[in-house]
């Protein structure tokens, strides 16, 4: 038995498997104040005349991380940056107590200015002096040579609470989203340690001994003790576990689009040959571009509560939301009221829709239909095109190599997979204008909760050789090694693999879910000004890509 | 610094598949530092600088600015095709004003590549910015272009291009030719009769630094530009001015490139040269990339700059001001100099002789151009290459009076396939080419 779990912003749904078939499902209010009461709640309820002792895993999908970055319950942090020449100070100062200090590391990793111990010392002791008890240190090229990082660290070390490392947090180039990323991760480590904490300890008062995952943005999941060095990898999680219940309600490995049409926003991803597309660097909150993990989703402001008006001659959908739809007693027109008014659902107040879109048709003097006809379609239209955009950004993403440019594959979707409130009325509609069909997954749901449930462990890494310097790094490991001068792409790939393999195990993966996947492979030769061949320059990033665990798809049709 | 802050587009195109051989200065990793130094910047995540794939340039985008013999798909890699390609990129979203402008960050390079194209030399095959500034013409309507040529090495193949064009003001800044490859680029090479003064050449004495390139920005770039009020300047963009450039001698920094990029303020630069790829190219790069978005660029610094170990003698400063005043006089004086080059004749002819040195191939040249007050010339090339082909080519300018075109339409017709292997037929302005 697998239980998933998806505390959403309303509603916390948990879902039972059993064999990898629904066995029950149940709903909390979700008490944003309190989660873990909603999970306690929402556990009691799916376990009630369950054996514990079948239970092989839970799958936890929070919003823990992604609220306190959203409300601002944050931690302060003390940043200190090592970079070098580039940008100025002003464009990378991410707080007030952000420093920097004058050692730094080049492009090939080679530190070109050391730590200088009485400069970090005096930052300490400064941080001390203000109360800050999380540090984030952040270097440029740290995941070149995270030694520099890791120098500052054993200076003011056990001075803090905590410390985070940039080199920790991705192996991707992008000193600025290193920043932010080591910024919040230090920022809500403390709220999140305190809710792994509690967990932990209800969990001990049961009587199950299952493993507990949490779902990240990337659609994967870690088990929950290793996840409290990462807690930012946590964030996100909601449209991860959407993307992963479409997945898994569908389950099959087409170019596809996929829609969850909510009361607010619609949400987009896009899946290539059945796995979904990661964000290229990393996800954005609030403002912040990060280097987390993610999956690529797209969200617009328009929803089937979206307020629809009249402005400047020109009719107006969302992106805000003044409360439910008019049928359902809300203030305003809205897309469910036009569906309603076009008899495509008969749910709600239909004299109360008929009222609010005659309001509109009023303004523009045509009848209610003709209005409730162009408010539908207007939506449908702004939904298409986003879609239209997103594929348009991904098959024009610039690629750096001759072969790519002539030969880059295309995503080329051969089904709209639909979710959310007005699916049923919008996927005819939307399928036609996109030019492929559309599919209707059932259980929908509790899609997210079944997504958490079913992922599958991932994680990436990314190699570094230099035979010149005589040198590998493996940043997020914080593995720097010696290597030999005839050190090859295929060492790399091997070194990388099993690195790999031993970090996905350590986060909790099963062996036969150990998808791995080589996604950079670049090997460049290093010539000297003299024209001899002085060494290789190595890069190699392997993954777990997102997908579903083992055994879920000999099974096809079971959730069907 | 923020009031200053453009829109700018990067095209950036390494072609980290593409060599001229393992060895090669131009060989795959060229960029790659660049490359990592543009990301670890996250220069592309600020929210006036986005990035644009390159488009391909076609055949017919090459067959008008050059003649390839045989033709252009034997001369060239796809490789070529997507460095031209980027060029025409940034141009199409600079006049499309999806941005201020645009930086070109591509490779292969192409200011060598001259007119008539055999082969590769200079480590170019094709002339990337002439085709985009062609393209643009072409699709734009007439403009006054400005090409401002920081690469090291005399820019000889734009100047071959452009040397008839009084609407392209074409101005190289280089180490001196007497010290460097190609060995020309010279003030006198001044262009041709019809468009006199309008090909400018500034060579600097090796040691050149950041001081005697800014003077020469201020006192004589800039003024000719006040002057000839270019529709666009274009930036070659060589980096081999750099001091750590192993195959050049002068003593430009990153500093000093960003800072020429924020006064020059070109709508596209386009990457030519450079070849200190770890030590100049990604501050370099970076620097420019800053400038041209209007954004701080005072802490883009080499880690070993030290202005004081790279500043100029005081004899090199003496000799780039002198070097200026004759230089700007020149300019000044430069339509009155026209009688005394024409000579009252109808055509006038040069005799070239073009070594290939990337491909090893020489090339024997007679170009004839009509002397004409209306437009750029009819120009007809007789070339005979190493490779055995002989070749005959005729060029109507862009916005041709009737005269030349007439004239051009009659030599094309008359001219006999017999004793050259090709005949090639080019009309900007109608956007014809011809071979028989």
């Amino acid at each position: 038995m697998i239980v998933g779990i998806d505390v959403g912003g309303t509603h916390t749904d948990a879902v039972l498997l059993d064999r990898f078939e629904i066995k029950k499902t149940a709903k909390v209010i979700t008490n944003r104040e309190n989660l873990i009461k909603s999970l306690m709640e929402v556990t009691e309820e799916i376990f009630e005349g369950e054996d514990p002792g079948k239970l092989e895993k839970v799958v936890l999908s929070t919003t823990i991380s992604t609220n306190a970055i959203v409300q601002s319950k944050t931690d302060r942090v003390g940043m200190i940056l090592a970079a070098g020449p580039g940008l100025s100070s002003e464009m990378l100062r991410i707080n007030e107590d952000t420093r920097f200090i004058s050692g730094y590391v080049n492009h090939r990793g080679i530190r070109v200015a050391g730590t200088d111990r009485k400069e970090v010392t005096g930052i300490g002791d400064i941080f001390e002096k203000e109360g800050i008890d999380h540090v984030g240190i952040v270097g440029k090229f740290s995941t070149r040579n995270p030694r520099l990082e890791t120098e500052i660290g054993d200076i003011i070390d056990g001075r803090f609470r905590h410390m985070s490392f940039g080199h920790r947090m991705s192996g991707n180039l992008n000193f600025p989203r290193r920043i932010a990323t080591t910024y919040l991760n230090a920022a809500i480590w403390n709220t999140y340690n305190i809710f792994v904490k509690n967990i932990m300890e209800y969990v001990g008062h049961t009587n199950t001994t299952a493993p507990i995952y949490i779902l990240k943005a990337d659609g994967g999941t870690s088990g929950i003790s290793q996840s409290a060095e990462y807690p930012v990898g946590s964030i996100l999680s909601g449209p991860a576990a959407s993307v992963m219940g479409i997945l898994s309600l569908t389950n099959d490995n087409r170019d596809a689009v996929a829609l969850d049409i909510g009361g607010t926003t619609t949400d987009i991803a896009i899946f290539a040959g059945g796995t979904p597309l990661l964000e290229p660097l990393g996800v954005t909150i609030e403002g912040h571009k990060t280097l987390i993990r993610g999956l690529l989703t797209r969200s617009i402001g328009i929803g089937g509560d979206s307020r629809v008006r009249y402005e400047d001659g020109q009719l107006v959908i969302g992106p805000e939301r003044d409360g439910p739809a008019a049928a359902f007693g809300g203030p305003s027109p809205t897309p469910t009221d036009a569906m309603i008014a076009l008899s495509l659902t008969n749910i709600g107040d239909r004299g109360k829709a008929l009222k609010a879109v005659e309001e509109i048709a009023g303004i523009k003097n045509c009848s209610i239909e003709e209005m409730a006809k162009e408010m539908f379609d207007l939506a449908c239209r702004k939904i298409i095109s986003a879609v239209n955009e997103m594929l348009s950004e991904i098959n024009n993403k610039p690629v750096y190599t001759v072969h790519e440019i002539f030969e880059g594959k295309k995503i080329n979707p051969e089904v709209v997979y639909v979710v959310g409130g007005p699916a049923r009325p919008m996927a005819s509609y939307i399928d036609k204008m996109l030019g492929f069909p559309s599919f209707i997954p059932e259980h929908a749901q509790v899609a997210n909760a079944i997504g958490a449930a079913l992922a599958r462990t991932t994680t990436e890494l990314t190699l570094l050789a230099d035979t010149e310097k005589g040198e590998m790094t493996i940043a997020e490991e914080g593995i720097q090694a010696s290597i030999p001068r005839g050190f090859t792409r295929e060492n790399a790939i091997d070194i990388c693999e099993d690195k790999l393999r031993e970090r996905a195990l350590r986060m909790g993966a099963r062996e036969d879910d150990l998808d791995i996947e080589i996604i950079e492979d670049q090997v460049f030769n290093m010539v000297s000004e003299m024209g001899y061949s002085a060494g290789k320059n190595i890069r190699i990033k392997a993954q777990v890509k997102p997908g579903l665990v083992a055994g879920f798809k000999k099974e096809e049709s079971d959730v069907r | 610094m923020s009031d200053n802050k453009k829109k700018t587009g990067l095209i950036f195109f390494p072609a980290f598949d593409w060599a001229i051989s393992p060895t090669h200065p131009e060989r795959e990793e060229r960029l790659l530092y660049t490359q990592d130094q543009v990301f670890e910047e996250g220069l592309l995540d600020l929210d006036n600088i986005v990035e644009f794939k390159p488009g391909l340039a076609t055949i017919q985008d090459i067959n008008r600015i050059h003649i390839c013999a045989p033709d252009a798909e034997s001369v060239i890699t796809q490789s070529h095709l997507i460095s031209a390609g980027g060029a025409i990129t940034a141009a199409e979203k600079v006049m499309q004003k999806e941005v201020d402008n645009a930086f070109a960050l591509v490779r292969p390079p192409g200011h060598h590549a001259m007119r008539i194209v055999h082969g590769a030399r200079g480590f170019c095959n094709i002339n990337i910015e002439a085709i985009m500034v062609e393209y643009i013409r072409h699709k734009y309507g007439p403009k006054k272009i400005a090409i401002v040529d920081t690469d090291c090495h005399h820019g000889d193949g734009s100047q071959d291009i452009f040397w008839h064009d009084p609407n392209t003001l074409y101005i190289s800044v280089h180490q001196d030719g007497r010290t460097l490859y190609p060995g020309s680029g010279f003030p006198d090479e001044f262009g041709g009769p019809n468009a006199l003064g309008y090909t400018i050449n500034i060579p600097l004495p090796p040691n050149t630094s950041d001081e005697g390139f800014l003077f020469t920005l201020d006192n004589l770039i800039l003024p000719m530009l006040d002057e000839f009020k270019p529709d666009l300047i274009i930036n070659s963009a060589g980096q081999d001015n750099h001091y750590s450039d192993p195959i050049t001698n002068m003593a430009f920094s990153a500093q000093g490139y960003a800072i020429l990029n924020d006064r020059l303020s070109p709508d596209i630069a386009v990457l030519e040269g450079g070849y200190s790829i770890e030590s100049a190219l990604p501050y370099v790069n970076v620097g420019i990339i800053l400038a041209m978005a209007g954004l701080d660029y005072s802490h883009v610094t080499e880690p070993d700059y030290n202005p004081e170990n790279i500043r100029q003698p005081p004899q090199t400063t003496q000799y780039i001001e002198q070097q200026v005043s004759h230089i700007y006089n020149l300019w000044r004086n430069r339509r009155s100099q026209r009688a005394g080059v024409t000579k009252g004749g109808e055509y006038m002819r040069r005799d070239k002789s073009i070594f290939y040195d990337t491909d090893g191939i020489s090339e024997q040249q007679k170009e004839t151009v009509r002397i004409c007050d209306e437009c750029g010339g009819l120009i007809t090339i007789d070339s005979q290459a190493s490779t055995g082909n002989r070749i005959f080519a005729v060029m109507i300018p862009g916005q041709s009076c009737p005269t030349c075109r007439k004239k051009g339409e009659e030599i094309f017709e008359s001219t006999a396939g017999g004793s050259y292997d090709y005949v090639y037929f080019q009309d900007r302005d109608r956007d014809i080419f011809l071979v028989k």
